[in-house]
């Protein structure tokens, strides 16, 4: 009975959770519930997870109108993994936040932080499980303001100037989207997502499509940190409190990639997407690009807050590089890459936010004989690193292994040799990390002997864990993604 | 204990040493200790292995799957055992002369070191018994990961530029290349497991396919140093000696050479090979790396630097040898494995001893330093008489098959290069002896190393004569990966 409504109460407790933490007020109060409340969203979405790979996709009815006049939540092999991802970092970075988020804003407004913390994950969340194409712009929405006045936060007063220029361009992408959705309501009459693919075929307005997929397409891109569309991100991950950083690195554009992959593979379906626009072509050409410039400037930056963000954009290029292979392998390493990029930049993120809070920032001068100062700390983030390269026995071996292997069963043998030759220049960023911490004396700017608070470590040290578990165990993980590609490429002729 | 329990713990036991080195660390004492029971064990798990693998057994381990239909898993195969106890049995006398070096020189960090070494046999032990490629590949990165820290040990700007070369080479050769050739031979071949007779045999590639692919893999294994991926090799000389002895003579290209020949055997498959003719290119760049590798061992007054390049040319012997694709050739070139080994611990260990007790580093400054270090030159000499092939020293057991594997096959070419780098080893060798002893002393009076370095050289002076006389155990060995 309460399996059957899983669906909604994984995202409606924790939106529930923000105002109650208004109410409550207090930093202790506040940092609890909203714990609480992501804690309770990971526990269903792990239990949504088994349901869907035991009994198949679920559909649960808002105030029970039927779908496609009410509005339906569909849990999926996809969802449920992305779910189980969004609340798993949700409930690290609130973890984190007792005595990250407390060392770095200001008392009184320690409970707006947990507000918009809460308000973020359900957002996510929401745009996860909603298969009503309008009901996933307001959450987009949710997630977007919060996460603008979570940047803002930040200590540095650039963080303003960051969070303003996400505003803009978040803003700008999301009414991309609203247009897109506009469109195809007005092209089909219907919002929910899988009746939308149903219709679309039968329509005669295919001009009113073919906008549509290009207003998504921009829309859903500069969330998602596409290049050339991506320079919002790097001064908001630097700036952002380390929590937020985190939170927003592993979550926030992995779910614009999920939302990408609905609306190319479950709306759209292939042939729009392929042959009557070049999409697939497009998005390989951008994907290689990000690759490249953003991982060539992470090799130059000296904050390695900015230098993880960086890589990011490049990470994602892998990811999207996946999508445009449009194919099973591609798509499994597409999927399969966003929960390993996830937990691979979380756990540094969380690390580096350490390093930070005993540092006050983390430089490549701060890091200096960091080895010896931080050895914990130190080793994970060399262990998150590289996972990042895509070392055999982490996470990001896995998903460069089904990337490599989709490039030559379609036989381009030179993107193969892409993708690998590419991950050398992680190699070399990883590396200026390792040199500086390993084989440099401590400089003036290293911080003392003694690790970060147990508080922020453990859940950090967790997630660097997990990038090995999941480059050893990979069952779950290889396994869901396959079953995701599967449903994407079956689900539309 | 069960077969698969001694698998277990040969990766274990070093793994467990290594955590016991960490927090013995504050009492160096305890500390060498705990390393040298870890080496005896882990000796001792191995040689529980042998009876079985002798009787034709091969013992298993799966532990999980790593990706879908492939597993993380373990199949001792004789020449995995070979490898196995050749590294094992070398780690107990090097971490005797360790001992020595290491306080000898008072080095710092030693704790880290012994650390990363204990890590470095049980990466080791996982490519020796490994039972597929994708689990060689995972324990291949991890000791190139390890023994990072050991080449870069004194930290300086040397230390720094050579763990560049090294990290640079090995993870880009394996990412770049090895990594592709291995996700191409899971797509076309559907299994990853080592298997008698090739796993590529009835995949129906093209004869240039097949060509291509064993490029991708010989070029993508640069722990085996064929040029040009040979550069890491003398990069990783700035590393404190017994890291060039035991890692850098024995367990880190020996775990190339031996990726080499498992992926000749096991997964080309020798008579697939020889049939379609696609290594025929291979004989040519092994033979070119022996002897370019012994023209600039013959022009290297460092004596670390000499030693280097003897070894990359050592390690083409063996590519040589399993390139030459017939049953007696495959031994010799498993054999080698062994017979380098000993000899080429030996050298390095008299050059550490030579720049402990007379802190030199250079060909030209050894003039009479035999009658000082009577002990340690005399290991030298026979560990280079080994090196050329001369009896009574197990490298001419090797040398021997060879040639036997080379008339077998009938590439009089590939016996010109044997002859022609026999002689180089001959030119670049000899001429040390040869002052060491005959020439007078100069410089300030020394004796000879500390007592745990001599002992150590000599025991592997003695072993490479001994396995001269005595090469039943790895001959057998040797013999049954080619199938005799």
């Amino acid at each position: 009975m309460t399996l059957a409504h899983l669906p909604a109460l994984v995202v409606v407790v924790p939106l529930l959770a923000a105002p109650l933490v208004v109410l409550v007020r207090r930093a202790a109060a506040a940092w609890a519930i909203a714990t609480a409340a992501c804690a309770f969203s990971f526990a269903a979405a792990i239990l949504l997870s088994a349901e869907v790979a035991a009994h198949g996709p679920m559909s649960y009815h808002l105030g029970n109108w039927p779908p496609p006049w009410g509005i339906e939540y569909r849990v999926d092999a996809l969802s449920a993994f992305v779910l189980v991802l969004v609340s798993g970092i949700g409930t690290a970075s609130a973890l984190y936040a007792w005595r990250s988020a407390a060392a770095e804003l200001s008392r009184d407004q320690l409970y707006l932080y947990y507000v918009m913390h809460c308000l973020c994950v359900a957002g996510l969340l929401g745009m996860t499980v909603t298969g009503d194409a309008f009901n996933l712009f307001v959450f987009m929405e949710i997630a977007s303001l919060s996460s603008y006045v979570l940047i803002a936060l930040g200590r540095d007063r650039r963080a303003l100037l960051a969070a303003y220029q996400y505003l803009i361009l978040g803003t700008i992408g999301a009414t991309f989207y609203v247009i897109g959705v506009g469109l195809l309501y007005l092209a089909t009459g219907t919002l929910n997502i899988a009746d939308l693919a149903e219709r679309l075929p039968q329509t005669a307005s295919t001009r009113a499509v073919l906008a549509a997929l290009a207003f998504i397409t921009v829309g859903v891109s500069l969330k998602l940190a596409l290049f050339p569309l991506h320079f919002w991100l790097p001064n908001a991950y630097a700036y952002a409190p380390s929590a937020v950083t985190a939170l927003l690195a592993a979550t926030a554009t992995k779910v614009s990639v999920y939302v990408l992959l609905r609306f190319y593979f479950g709306v759209f379906g292939l042939r729009l997407v392929t042959e009557t626009l070049p999409m697939a072509e497009i998005l390989l050409v951008l994907s290689l690009i990000a690759i490249v410039t953003a991982s060539l400037v992470a090799l130059w930056q000296e904050n390695l807050k900015r230098l993880f963000a960086y890589s990011s954009v490049a990470q994602i290029g892998y990811i999207t590089l996946g999508v445009s292979m449009a194919s099973p392998d591609g798509l499994t390493a597409a999927v399969v890459h966003l929960f390993n990029h996830g937990i691979t930049k979380g756990a540094l993120f969380l690390l580096l936010g350490g390093v930070a809070l005993r540092a006050g920032g983390a430089t490549m001068g701060s890091v200096q004989g960091l080895g010896r100062r931080m050895p914990l700390t130190s080793l994970a983030i060399v262990i998150a690193g590289l996972s990042l390269i895509g070392v055999p026995g982490t996470a990001g071996f896995v998903s460069k292994w089904y990337l490599v292997l989709g490039a030559i069963e379609a036989g381009r043998w030179w993107l193969a040799g892409f993708v690998v030759a590419t991950s050398l220049i992680a190699v070399a960023y990883v590396w200026r990390f390792v040199e500086a911490a390993y084989l440099s004396e401590p400089g003036p700017a290293t911080p003392g002997r003694g690790e970060a608070p147990a508080a922020m470590l453990a859940p950090a040290l967790a997630l660097a864990a997990a990038c090995v578990f999941f480059g050893l165990q990979t069952s779950w993980t290889v396994g869901s993604a396959r079953r995701a590609a599967e449903l994407l490429l079956g689900g539309v002729p | 204990m069960s077969a698969a329990g001694l698998i277990a713990a040969s990766l274990l036991v070093p793994a467990a040493g290594a955590a016991g080195i960490a927090l013995a660390g504050r009492w160096p004492n305890l500390r060498e200790s705990v390393t040298l029971v870890t080496a005896v064990t882990l000796l001792g798990c191995v040689l529980g292995l042998l009876p079985s693998v002798l009787d034709g057994g091969r013992p298993q381990l799966f532990v999980l799957e790593m990706l879908p239909g492939i597993a993380l898993g373990f199949r001792v195969e004789p020449l995995g055992m070979l490898f196995a106890l050749v590294a094992s049995g070398l780690w107990i006398v090097n971490s005797v002369y360790s001992i020595g070096y290491m306080r000898g020189n008072d080095e710092e960090h030693q704790t880290r070191f012994y650390v990363c070494f204990a890590l470095a046999l049980a990466a080791t032990m996982g490519i020796a018994f490994s039972a597929n490629l994708l689990t060689l590949f995972l324990f291949y990165e991890m000791l190139t990961l390890v023994t990072w820290p050991l080449v870069t040990h004194h930290g300086d700007a040397e230390a720094r530029a050579g763990g560049r070369t090294y990290l640079g080479v090995l993870l880009g050769t394996s990412i770049l290349l090895l990594l592709p050739a291995m996700i191409a031979t899971w797509s076309v071949a559907g299994t990853l497991e080592f298997l008698p007779g090739g796993l590529l045999r009835d995949a129906g590639l093209s004869n240039a396919a097949l060509g291509g692919l064993l490029a991708l893999y010989m070029f993508g294994i640069g722990k085996a140093a064929l040029m040009p991926v040979h550069r890491w090799l003398p990069a990783a000389m700035v590393a404190p000696t017994p890291v060039s002895a035991l890692l850098h003579a024995v367990a880190v290209v020996k775990a190339g050479v031996f990726t080499v020949v498992k992926v000749i055997v096991y997964v080309f498959g020798v008579e697939t090979l020889a049939e379609v003719r696609a290594a025929d290119w291979l004989p040519v760049v092994a033979g070119f790396t022996i002897l370019a590798a012994s023209v600039v061992a013959l022009r290297s007054n460092n004596l670390k630097r000499r030693l280097a390049y003897s070894t990359v040319s050592q390690l083409s012997y063996v590519v040589l040898a399993a390139a030459v694709l017939v049953p007696i050739s495959i031994a010799a070139a498993a054999f080698h494995i062994a017979a380098h080994a000993l000899g080429k611990i030996t050298l390095f260990f008299a050059a550490g001893a030579i720049y402990t007790a007379a802190h030199k580093t250079e060909v030209s400054q050894l003039d009479g330093i035999g009658r000082r270090m009577p002990w340690t030159m005399a290991a030298f000499t026979v560990g280079a008489l080994s090196l050329i092939g001369i009896p009574p020293c197990v490298g001419f057991v090797s040398k021997w098959l060879m040639l036997q594997g080379v008339f077998a096959a009938e590439l009089w070419s590939v016996a010109g290069v044997l002859l022609a780098s026999t002689v180089l080893n001959a030119a670049y060798f000899l001429p040390i002896v040869y002052v060491a002893f005959f020439k007078a002393p100069n410089g300030e009076l020394h004796g000879e190393a500390p007592l745990p370095m001599v002992i150590a050289l000599t025991a592997t002076a003695v072993g490479t004569v001994a396995l001269f006389f005595l090469p039943e155990l790895p001959l057998a060995l040797a013999r049954s990966v080619a199938g005799l």
